[in-house]
């Protein structure tokens, strides 16, 4: 009876070890799942995280923002309007079928269907196929960014989504809701192929054998997504060793992960800036850019940082962050409560006025707290601000009609490009363009329209350099609208996750390339 | 019995109209759900082109009134975010929202009815003191609150269970159970506790209240006068009649019980009702929101049909009047 009793025990105890030994499974927690399987029906970071897990860009960041190739091995101008794509060889499809430049084209026409990418592809002429792993993508005026918008196209297989549906919808439909085959089944290059997909609850992605990078340090067998949104909920999970690695940590949480010796936080900083817009056409205060300046001055952005975003984020000066190509490292914060004060005076404001702000409470990081902050700095130059803060989904609506005279936004440029901010924050907005679509602030300078559009067709990078960082000290001068900061990216995980040198800048982890120790 | 239950299908299907116009009415106020679909850099040109072909440019009647169409063929509309049939999704989420309402339901027999008695029977004993005292702080303590300790203590501190999530089920005839799998039954102990530290102390209160009063009514007197051993007395005679407003109570309680699932399967990422009716408002998925609250209609409906049947076998005098 003991001898049966010690055997049942040994199995007993060798049963865990067995399991841990073989496959090795990422648990991860992330504030929200994907969308959907269809890369292509929706641009949002969510989406692209997911689309480097189971797709594989032509090109994408490194941790330096240089290119890597992906599915492209190697790229080369051959005039001002045209590059040429050379695609890398043997690379199979998780349907087995093998990538050729057929599924770029495919891809890339496809971009015209989706409401999403239409826009942000309008620059380009089209992609003509040279052979099978050549091809060439043409714009129609000569445009810098053409690699950057690379890093967007992530090849789907043409072939697994041609044909119809059972329902006799063709397979490649881009539907945005309702029954449609690509935003349930899916085929890439990537890393990964999903095994289970339970909308905003449950996502497995296992391993895809034959994935063509074998250089890939990357060793993690199956990765378990599980959205957890309550933030309290998600550094617990991590905390008790239910998750293996969160994104992201809430800066109030920073202390307590990094200081368990189970699991680390690893913050990055990333593009987005935060700012609040100062609508002149309903304040004609706001016209005074002296006004405009007191604001800026009286705005303790370096406070608020260290007080409210716990130093998880770089005070701001100007929208692009260092690493643009527009940075302008001259442009410093500007805090001083005399100065402010000084401008109020000369603007014959020393007695202030009362304003109205709107700001969201669940779209930045602490965004609700930064806004209560700003009332408050701006009660001390007499400006009395009526703040109203709502969640994502009522704001935008309110922000467009343009409800406020004080409005919050936060911005990551689409191409990791300083000329992305202009257009949509700072020019004059255009509706027949489509430019200033987020200016709220109808901050207008013809300058400033001039050279965006010239740093857009300027392809001598030295050249453009130099009119993105003068767009910077324009609007510096100007004080056209209030920088806070650049938000970091934070993550949490247990020792053995090396999540170090998967992370970046726009906040993709490249979970192919994760090593779990 | 007959007439009764006929009378209470009319009576839930206007309900069920008046839960769908009001779902209606505030769908409009919510947030536009076509923003939650597209990034943000769709132009407005765009966006209107996809209300338009969702039909939510439609002038308010005529939305209304395809919808109460489809609703009587059962389609209650797609639901934005999960691009399937509103009423597919819900079906999909209730089991885990009905396993932990019933779970907690236990829970609230198991330790109110004997903990009322005896807080009852011995006033004055200091185990009495001690659940009084408790239950005064379980009502001040907002379930969030509850949760977020329960978490830290036995998921982080001691690691005894695990923090959020319904761990691993069992698929029953479609019915996804956390039931039969140890995992599952760990899993459920922690929401099962926060979800039934609201409604504890009320019902531990009533039924401490309702058998101090029938102790002290002339029945029982006489039944102690007739010598009666005193279990009898108490278990018997008293108790059987506390139970009557107890279980009127708790009819309405279980409903407040689901309303209250949505902060606890919240913060315990239960995948539930409660939780995907929080995530849809935060993404105006306005149609799954409007099916939710006719879905929660019906139950409330039916469970309070439920109670007043059960009321009737306990107390006959309700099923006399019922039958005149």
């Amino acid at each position: 009876m003991k001898k049966v009793f010690v055997f049942c025990l040994a199995i007993f105890m060798l049963i865990p070890l067995a399991t841990t030994a073989g496959a090795k499974t990422l648990k991860l927690g992330l504030d929200a799942g994907p969308v959907s399987q269809d890369p292509q029906v929706q641009l949002s970071g969510g989406m692209l995280q997911y689309s480097h897990w189971v797709f594989d860009p032509l090109v994408r960041y490194r941790q330096d923002m240089s290119f890597e190739p992906r599915l492209a091995e190697k790229w080369e101008r051959v005039d001002d309007l045209t590059m040429r794509f050379y695609l890398r060889k043997g690379v199979k499809f998780h349907s087995g079928n093998a990538f050729t430049a057929k599924d770029v084209k495919f891809t890339f026409d496809r971009f015209y269907k989706s409401a999403d990418f239409k826009g942000l592809f309008a620059p380009f002429e089209g992609c003509h196929i040279v052979d099978d792993h050549t091809l060439d993508i043409k714009t129609k005026k000569p445009y810098a960014l053409l690699i950057n918008m690379a890093t967007y196209i992530f090849p789907l297989d043409s072939q697994f989504y041609s044909g119809t549906d059972a329902s006799g919808q063709p397979k490649d439909a881009v539907v945005k809701i309702g029954p449609s085959f690509a935003l349930h089944n899916s085929s890439g290059t990537g890393p990964y192929k999903v095994s289970h997909w339970e909308q905003g609850a449950k996502y497995v992605f296992d391993r895809f054998a034959n994935y063509w990078d074998k250089k890939s340090p990357g060793n993690v067998d199956q990765i378990i997504l599980t959205p957890i949104k309550e933030d309290a909920t998600r550094v617990a999970a991590l905390l008790s060793g239910d998750v293996d690695f969160i994104s992201p940590v809430p800066p109030q949480d920073f202390k307590r992960v990094s200081k368990d010796t189970k699991t680390k936080l690893i913050t990055y900083p990333g593009g987005r800036i935060i700012t609040i817009q100062l609508n002149q056409k309903r304040r004609p205060e706001f016209k005074d850019a002296r006004v405009r300046q007191a604001i800026v001055h009286a705005i303790n952005n370096e406070g608020i940082v260290k007080k409210i975003m716990k130093g998880t984020a770089t005070t701001a000066g100007q929208q692009s962050p260092k690493g643009y190509m527009g940075h302008n490292p001259k442009l410093k914060p500007r805090y001083g409560l005399r100065k402010a004060k000084k401008f109020m005076k000369e603007a014959g404001l020393a007695d202030g006025f009362e304003c109205t702000m709107i700001a969201p409470n669940n779209r930045y990081v602490n965004d609700e707290k930064i806004a209560e902050a700003v009332v408050s700095m701006l009660a001390k130059i007499n400006i009395k601000v009526n703040l109203k803060t709502m969640p994502k989904a009522q704001y935008w609506d309110e922000f467009d009609a343009q409800v406020a005279d004080i409005q919050m936004i936060g911005w990551h440029s689409d191409t990791e490009d300083s000329g992305n901010f202009s257009e949509f924050l700072v020019m004059c907005p255009n509706k027949e363009t489509g430019y200033g679509q987020y200016n709220s602030g109808n901050y207008c300078n013809p300058k400033i329209d001039e050279l965006t559009m010239a740093a857009q067709t300027e392809t001598d990078l030295k050249k453009r350099a130099k009119i993105l960082k003068e767009i910077e000290q324009i609007l510096y001068d100007d004080a056209a609208f209030v920088p806070f900061h650049w938000q970091n990216h934070s993550y949490g995980g247990k020792n053995k996750v090396d999540i170090k040198k998967i992370v970046n800048t726009m906040n993709f982890p490249y979970l192919g390339d994760l090593v779990i120790k | 019995m007959f007439a009764f239950i006929v009378r209470r299908i009319i009576q839930a299907i206007i309900v069920m109209l008046v839960i769908g116009l009001v779902g209606f009415i505030i769908q409009h106020q919510i947030g536009d759900p076509v923003r939650d679909l597209v990034g943000e850099r769709v132009t407005p040109a765009e966006r209107e082109v996809i209300r338009d072909q969702l039909g939510l440019n439609d002038p308010f009647y005529i939305q209304y009134v395809r919808f109460v169409k489809n609703a009587v063929k059962g389609d209650l509309g797609l639901s934005f975010f999960y691009k399937k049939p509103a009423l597919e999704v819900i079906l999909a989420k209730a089991p885990a929202t009905i396993e932990l309402v019933l779970v907690t339901a236990l829970i609230l027999i198991v330790v109110s009815i004997p903990s009322g008695i005896y807080a009852a029977i011995y006033p004055k004993s200091w185990f009495s003191r001690i659940i009084m005292a408790v239950s005064t702080i379980g009502v001040a303590m907002p379930v969030f609150l509850t949760a977020i300790v329960l978490i830290y203590f036995f998921g982080v501190e001691l690691n005894w269970l695990p923090s959020y999530g319904r761990g691993e089920t069992v698929n029953l005839w479609g019915w996804e159970s956390g039931f039969f799998t140890l995992d599952g039954l760990k899993h459920l102990i922690l929401p099962s506790v926060s979800l039934s530290s609201i409604m504890l102390p009320l019902f531990i209160r009533l039924v401490r209240a309702e058998m101090m009063e029938v102790l002290e009514t002339e029945y029982i007197k006489f039944a102690w006068a007739k010598g009666l051993h005193r279990q009898r007395v108490w278990y018997i005679h008293a108790f059987k009649n506390t139970l009557l407003p107890v279980i009127t109570v708790f009819g309405v309680q279980l409903g407040i019980l689901v309303a209250f699932t949505i902060l606890t399967e919240t913060v315990f990422q239960w995948q539930g009702m409660g939780f995907m009716f929080l995530e849809a408002v935060e993404r105006s998925d306005t149609t799954l929101l409007v099916a939710y609250l006719i879905v929660v209609g019906v139950i409330f409906v039916v469970v309070n049909t439920i109670v007043d049947i059960i009321y009737g076998f306990v107390n006959p005098m309700v099923r006399i009047a019922g039958t005149k």
